[in-house]
């Protein structure tokens, strides 16, 4: 049986590995071609790798940096940051990355993905949405970083995408960003109802425990992770990591159940 | 000395960087003349088959490969689309395959998949031997591989199928028939599992 993917994801800000809290305060907390090594060594499911600066410096991705990361990488990759056009997508399918990951060009124009659909195939199209609870406890998509509001219903929209055709969906929660006490399940659940292509759901997972939660919820799904695999214990020291081999067994019959 | 082909399609460095590492000599191969010296071939691919296919078509490399493949029976092991592009057909595209294999393309059907998520089938999944084969020596088959397709290989010839995997349905997700190989799957990005299986090849 498939079973649920655990992602590390990575924020790349001028050239190093950062990690923030509620998309601020970026801290830096390492090399990312040296992270992408250990996590070949621990066997890990997937990874993504967002270029944060990409849109707001409103440049051509770093071509370099990605093909070093696709080279390194022995496990999936999906990279975001910055795609805006077909051929940039293609270029770094090319470089060996398995999936690109497109937001805030998708916001404008959704129907660019048909072009680049057709050219790197559906299944590896892949959107990103950051989205954030206003005070009336609806939720509603940002981008450029938390920075820019979205005048349009994330629901809808959800399914908007899903008709035009993508390989997945990434939602990131902005309020959970960094705060390690779990993830939105209420804001998963109403995600999961409204389509049915591959979901994979980041903010919020602190423990291990927060990521066996949402995989006994949903028997699949992606649960990806930024602090989560960047620190270790309460002061939040430095430390690549990955979940242990037993808690892989547990996602593995919980799939199976 | 094995060959990745490379005809712009698929992570043709991300294999050669696996090799490396177990000490075997590769080389990328892009014109007939290239194949010199060769004794195995790997044919990755990503992306759309018509993509691929006519990719491989304007590439110069079509008669080489049938060449090599049909008439010298040299070993080889296609990847991902470049295992489905081995089919006579697919519905994903207009375009003839290389038509190494009886076989068709063909779309999972999503009112099958009883879960969600249903298409594309991303992520890791087991696989099941239907035969013995030197390729699938010391693979962990619980631990799987990474899939990332919505279209199936589907063999008409039963003798062909070397394992399954199960997303809805059972389907065919290793091929071999002779010296031809075919993996859905991807090996280059599925940890010590995929190395093992670029080992198993190279000893093959």
């Amino acid at each position: 049986m498939l079973r649920s993917r655990v992602i590390p994801c990575l924020l790349v800000h001028k050239r190093g590995l950062v990690k923030t809290v509620k998309f601020k305060s970026p801290k830096y907390v390492g090399d990312p071609i040296n992270a992408v090594k250990i996590f070949n060594e621990k066997e890990v499911d997937e990874l993504i790798v967002l270029d944060i600066d990409a849109t707001v410096n409103q440049g051509e991705p770093n071509y370099k940096m990605i093909e070093h990361l696709a080279n390194e990488s022995r496990m999936p990759l999906c990279y975001g940051g910055g795609i805006k056009t077909p051929e940039q997508a293609q270029k770094i399918i090319k470089l060996g990355v398995e999936k690109v990951a497109i937001s805030s060009a998708v916001i404008d124009n959704p129907k660019v993905l048909i072009d680049i659909a057709n050219i790197i195939g559906r299944q590896s199209v892949v959107v990103v949405l950051d989205v954030k609870k206003n005070i009336f406890g609806s939720y509603e998509i940002y981008t450029h970083n938390g920075k820019q509001k979205v005048k349009r219903k994330l629901y809808d929209f959800i399914r908007e995408l899903e008709s035009i055709g993508i390989g997945e969906l990434v939602i990131n929660s902005i309020d959970n960003d960094g705060v390690m006490k779990g993830y939105d399940l209420t804001l998963i659940d109403k995600v999961r109802d409204s389509i049915d292509i591959p979901l994979t759901v980041l903010g919020g997972a602190g423990t291990y425990e927060d990521i066996l939660e949402l995989i006994q919820r949903h028997k699949i799904i992606g649960a990806a992770a930024g602090s989560l695999f960047v620190f270790k214990g309460v002061y939040k020291a430095v430390l690549i990591n990955y979940i242990p081999e037993k808690i892989i067994s547990v996602i593995r019959k919980i799939s199976k159940a | 000395m094995i060959a990745i082909v490379d005809y712009g399609s698929g992570n043709i460095q991300a294999i050669k960087n696996i090799y490396k590492k177990l000490k075997v000599d590769t080389k990328f191969v892009s014109k007939p003349e290239d194949f010199e010296g060769i004794t195995k071939i790997i044919l990755p691919g990503v992306g759309a088959f018509d993509e691929a296919m006519s990719k491989l078509n304007e590439s110069g490399m079509r008669q080489i490969l049938d060449e090599m493949v049909i008439e010298k029976a040299v070993p080889v092991l296609g990847i991902c689309v470049g295992m489905q592009i081995m089919a006579k057909a697919s519905d994903e595209g207009e375009l003839k395959g290389l038509g190494w294999f009886d076989a068709e393309v063909k779309l999972f059907d999503s009112k099958t998949i009883k879960h969600k998520p249903k298409l594309p089938h991303m992520g890791w999944n087991e696989i099941r031997p239907e035969m013995e084969h030197p390729m699938l020596k010391e693979i962990d088959l619980e631990k799987g591989y990474y899939f990332l397709h919505s279209f199936y290989f589907k063999c008409l010839d039963q003798d062909d199928i070397l394992a399954t995997a199960e997303y809805g349905k059972q389907f065919h997700c290793a091929v071999s028939k002779k010296n031809i190989l075919g993996f859905q799957f991807h090996p280059e990005k599925s940890h010590s599992n995929g190395i093992n299986l670029f080992k198993n090849f190279a000893e093959l």
